[in-house]
This record gives structure tokens, sequence and C-alpha cells, in this order.
């Protein structure tokens, strides 16, 4: 397969469970060596989507491909070239971490001296190797995280999906699973990732897709996403909170008011106009401002916009 | 593709038949190594059938309507109804897997697809021929004897297993039906009954007309029955159809079994994707 073809095509991607649809249409095309994120609220779909691209669930309707397989009528070949890390841990709890990985490595056919080795290098790897016998069950969280993308990793599959990988960590566990992800990346993995966390999208992703109700909402790359919708963001810090009205009703856009921070902020279009604008407004209204701040809008906005809309 | 990505695997290999005998054995592996990690819960899955033995057979004077020694007849039926329980730890087993996501990752990995239900099958036939064993001595210890050869003695330990293999099938079709351990429970409480409406542990003549007729046709009653005769131990007696067609029977009930339960189970497993 040639590094510029698609690690993954997903077209018209349809599910519904009951009355209940899960898929409503789905497109996403993923480059081979890049990380896509799939960031979603709860119920958007994102599941369903990774459970239908790593063979385990079939679709009613579209066309996915992996690896330039098809999922539907060459399942086996697919499986061979993927590894999931599914949004719950899928592993045996009352087997060691060794264990486990040596019976991953033999159902993934590397024989038995091979399946040896690679758990080996695996626990070592993931800083597991002084726990590798005690059974999964009295793991932490992150550890038990940790083995399971392990377990995803046996056979260095070409593409991996990660299905909340860090949902339900604590920050310590989450930063070891970060940190994890990113050393695949730069191995040529292609890795398909869903979250709901905004911020693990930005940190972890290439290109993200926004899903909501079973369809992408909006697609690209982190900073093309928060260009894209809403523009730039102006935040004024007052000196006196009781001002904080007034200044409200002085700015042009989009205003919110923070009380806690003392803070308005609304959406601009150009920078300096606005920057100028304002301090000229607060100055001849005699606010006095402590801060003055011209951002990019965050990915919860971009988020908090998109998921909005679509939800009316 | 590049060097480095899927150079272990053999691609789209699980379907080759080789596949299914390792695989399988992979899976069957899983299971000895949980029982070599719990070996508590291994030994108090012995010990229970073992302890039902002596309390029917010391504690509770029982043996209603049995002719001759109750314990040569209580151990063929108490053999017989740990076989049928055997339902329950097939059940929980299932269920545990079913919830755990551990399904989901061999569903996701190129391996033999059927290799976890024979896998399941191996490690509960293994463990219940274990039990039986255990049973079998306890039951000599407590002074059982059979009386026909050992070609007898080998028929009867076959429709026990038999009815083992029959009941694991019910146990996964349940357990994937049913899919929550709270189902797990309620039929872990039903089973009694039903148990109890067999001649394992009481004589149908010593019942109603009506449920004596039910507890003959109990597939339970026709193993026990079938088992008491190849053991040469007192039977239940009785004359009706089913009485005296129990070895029959005792083929029959689980092969029916079987042919109904096995494709429902399997069919169940395939439908995970649906
Ligand atoms: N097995 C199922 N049976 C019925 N409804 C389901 C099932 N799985 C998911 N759904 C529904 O489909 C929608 C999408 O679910 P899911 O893919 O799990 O979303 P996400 O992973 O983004 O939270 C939700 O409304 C969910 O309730
Ligand atoms: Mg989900």
């Amino acid at each position: 397969m040639a590094d510029h073809d698609p690690a993954i095509v997903v077209e018209g991607l349809r599910k519904r469970y009951g009355d209940k649809q899960a898929l409503d249409g789905l497109d996403l095309t993923v480059r081979a060596g890049t990380v896509q994120g799939i960031l979603g609220p709860n119920g958007a779909g994102k599941t369903t989507a990774v459970r239908i691209m790593s063979t385990l669930l079939r679709p009613e309707e579209g066309r996915v491909e992996v690896a330039g397989i098809d999922v539907r009528t060459r399942a086996d070949e697919v499986r061979s070239r993927i590894g999931l890390l599914g949004q719950n841990a899928a592993v045996d709890e009352e087997l060691g971490g060794r264990q486990n990985l040596e019976m991953f490595g033999r159902l993934h056919h590397l024989g038995a001296r091979r399946a040896r080795t690679r758990a080996d290098e695996l626990l070592a790897r993931f800083g597991l190797a002084d726990t590798g016998d005690k059974a999964v069950g009295r793991y932490s969280g992150g550890m038990r995280r940790r083995l399971d993308l392990a377990a995803s990793l046996i056979s260095r599959p070409q593409v991996l999906f990660l299905d909340e990988p860090t949902t339900g960590l604590d920050p310590r566990g989450r930063a070891e699973v970060w940190n994890a992800v990113r050393s695949l990346v730069g191995g040529g993995t292609t890795v398909l990732l869903t979250t709901q966390y905004l911020e693990e999208a930005d940190q972890l992703a290439d290109r993200i897709a926004v899903i909501n109700h079973g369809r992408v909402v909006a697609e690209g790359t982190p900073d093309e996403l928060k260009s894209e919708t809403g523009g730039d963001r102006i935040d004024v810090v007052l000196r006196d909170a009781g001002r904080l009205a007034h200044a409200a009703s002085l700015l042009p856009g989009d205003v919110v008011v923070d009380e806690d921070r003392r803070m308005v902020g609304a959406t601009i279009t150009d920078r300096m106009a606005a920057l100028t604008e304002t301090v000229r407004v607060l100055e001849a209204a005699g606010i006095e401002a402590e801060d003055i701040v011209m951002r990019r809008p965050t990915l919860d906005e971009v988020f908090m916009h998109l998921t909005k809309e679509d939800a009316v | 593709m590049s060097a480095i990505h899927g150079a272990g695997t053999a691609h789209g290999a699980g379907s080759k038949p080789i596949w299914a005998v390792v695989d399988s054995w992979t899976m069957t592996r899983r299971e000895l190594a949980r029982w070599a990690r719990q070996p508590v819960q291994v030994v108090v899955g012995l010990v229970f059938p073992v302890m039902m033995l002596l309390m029917f057979g010391y504690l509770i004077g029982g043996g209603q309507g049995v002719a001759g020694d109750f314990r040569a007849y209580l151990v063929p039926g108490m053999l017989t109804m740990t076989m049928a329980f055997g339902l329950e730890a097939t059940m929980l087993a299932v269920t545990q897997d079913l919830g755990k996501g551990v399904i989901d990752r061999f569903r996701s990995m190129p391996m033999n697809s059927g290799a976890v239900l024979v896998g399941r099958s191996i490690a509960d036939m293994l463990q219940s021929a274990v039990g039986l064993t255990v049973m079998i001595a306890v039951g000599y210890a407590i002074g059982w004897r059979t009386h026909e050869g050992f070609a007898s003695f080998l028929g009867a330990v076959g429709l026990l297993l038999l009815l083992r293999f029959a009941m694991l099938w019910v146990g996964i079709h349940l357990a994937m039906v049913a899919g929550r351990p709270e189902l797990v429970q309620a039929v872990q409480i039903l089973v009694w009954p039903v148990g109890f409406l067999s001649n394992a542990i009481a004589s149908p003549a010593s019942m109603p007309a009506w449920l004596g007729a039910i507890v003959e046709w109990n597939p339970m009653s026709a193993t026990a029955t079938a088992v008491r005769d190849l053991f040469d131990n007192p039977g239940a007696g009785g004359d009706s159809w089913a009485a005296t067609h129990a070895e029959l029977l005792a083929v029959a009930w689980p092969l029916a079994l079987i042919a109904v339960f096995a494709p429902l189970a399997v069919k169940r497993f395939r439908d995970l994707s649906r």
C-alpha cells in the first residue's frame, strides 16, 4: 500500500438500533500515517463507527475500507492489519498481564516463542514489566489501559483504533496513555481516536472530524476548525466587576460575560480594528481594563457551537 | 504494505483448518490458566456437589419410595445432577466474557472464529470430567459400588458427559440471550426445582401420578435411570414408556438439546456483529 493512499475510507455509513439511527451517512477519509480524531458528545455514534471499522459490527449501508481492504467481504484480512482499543477493557482480568499478551500473540498466530518475546517487549515498553505476573484485575485503571493498548499493538498494526482511550482515567493515567499514543505516531501507524475531550483531540490529532447524530458536522485540522467557526475572540478583564454589564453593552458581536474572572468576551472579525475600537469605547465610558487578550476560539467553543446548532 | 507493519501475522489465516485446532487449544489453555489462578474457586466448585451428596446421603434421610439401598440410588442421581448443573458454570463464564469486552478483542483478531466456543466447550468438559471423577471417588468412599463390567461403567460415564455437553450448549445459548449477571442468578435458582423434579434424589413412585409423569420425562431422570442401570444400582422403577426406555431417552434427550441449542448458540455468536 503506497503511503499516499488513505488508510481508512468510509462512505455513506448507516446503522440503526431499533428506531435509533446511530450512524446516519457517515463519510470519512483518513490519510495513512496520521492521527485522526473523532470528536463527538456521548451518543454521537463514535463507538458504533469504530466497531464497524474494526469488523465487529456490520453496517446496513455504506462502504468501509481499512488499509485498502473491504471490511465486509475480507474481514479476516482487515483483522490481521488492525489493532483495537475498545471503550471497555478487553483483557482477561483473571490472568496476568504477560499471560494476556502471550495469549493474544498466539491468537495472532505469532507462534509460541515469538508471542512470548513480543509480550516481554510490550510489557517493557509500557512500563508493565514488573507487574506482568500480577492478575490484571488488581491493576490500576491507567495500568489496565496501557495493557489494553499493548494488546492492541501485538501484531504491529497498520491501523489502530482507539475508542475513548482515556475516559475514566485520572490525569496521570491520561498522560500515560497520551505519551503511549504519541510514541506510536512517527512509526507510521495510522491512528483513529475517538474522544469526548476536546483537549485530547487538540493534543493528539492531526485532523479532527466532529460528529453528532451519526454524521460528520465539521472536519479539518484543529487550527482550521478553530478559525472556521466563530472566528477570533477578544477577552477584556475589568478592574471593577460592577462595570461588566456596561462594558458588555459596548462590545459588538457575540458577547459573553464571566463574572468570576471579571471578564467580557466578544467575537471579532478584524483583530486590529477590534482592538483599537474596544480600547476607545472603554476609555470613553471610563471603564478601566486590567487586561485585553485576543485569541483563537478554543476547541471547546467550536465544539459547543457545532453541536448546539446541530441539536436544534 | 510496509515491512514494519503486520509483520508478525499470517494474513487471513484464521480460516485455515489448522488454526481452528491451534486457536481452540489456545482458548482452552486460557481457561486452564484461569483455574490455576483461582484454586479456591475451583475447589469450591468441586466440593459443592460432594457436600450435596453427603447431605442427602447422611443428613436428610431421603429415598422416598426407593427400593433398596438409598445411597446406591443416590450416587448416580447426584452424578447426573452435577452434570446437569454444569449449566450454571457455563452460563456464568460466558456472561462474564461477554460483559468484559474481551470477546470483542477475540473477534477483532484474525483467529479462527469458532475457537472461542470450542475452547469454552473443551474447558468446561475437562472441568466436568474432573468433577465427575471426584464425585465417583467420594461415592466409592461412602460405600457405593458398581456391579457391571468396565464397559458398562464407561457407558455410564459417557451418558453423563453427554448430558453435560448438552447443558453446555443450553448454557452458552441462554447466556447469550440473557447476557446479564442478574439473569444468570435467576437460572441458578431455577435449576433447583428442575433438578428436584427428576428422579435424581427421590423416586417418582412416591409422588402424585401427574408429578411422577413429569419427573419421568425429565431428561435428568432418563440419564439417572440409564446410569443406574449400567452401574447395576437400584432404579426408580416405574412401567411408563419413559421409565422403560430410559437408555434411549438418555441418548435422545441430550442429542435433541444439542441439535436445537448448538446451532442457536452459534447463530447468536455470529449475530454479535448485528
Ligand atoms: N447495542 C445498542 N442497542 C441500542 N442502541 C444502541 C446500541 N449501541 C448504541 N446505541 C445507540 O446508538 C447511538 C450511538 O451510540 P454510540 O455509537 O455508542 O455513541 P458514542 O460512542 O458516540 O457515545 C446512541 O444513541 C446509543 O444509545
Ligand atoms: Mg462510545
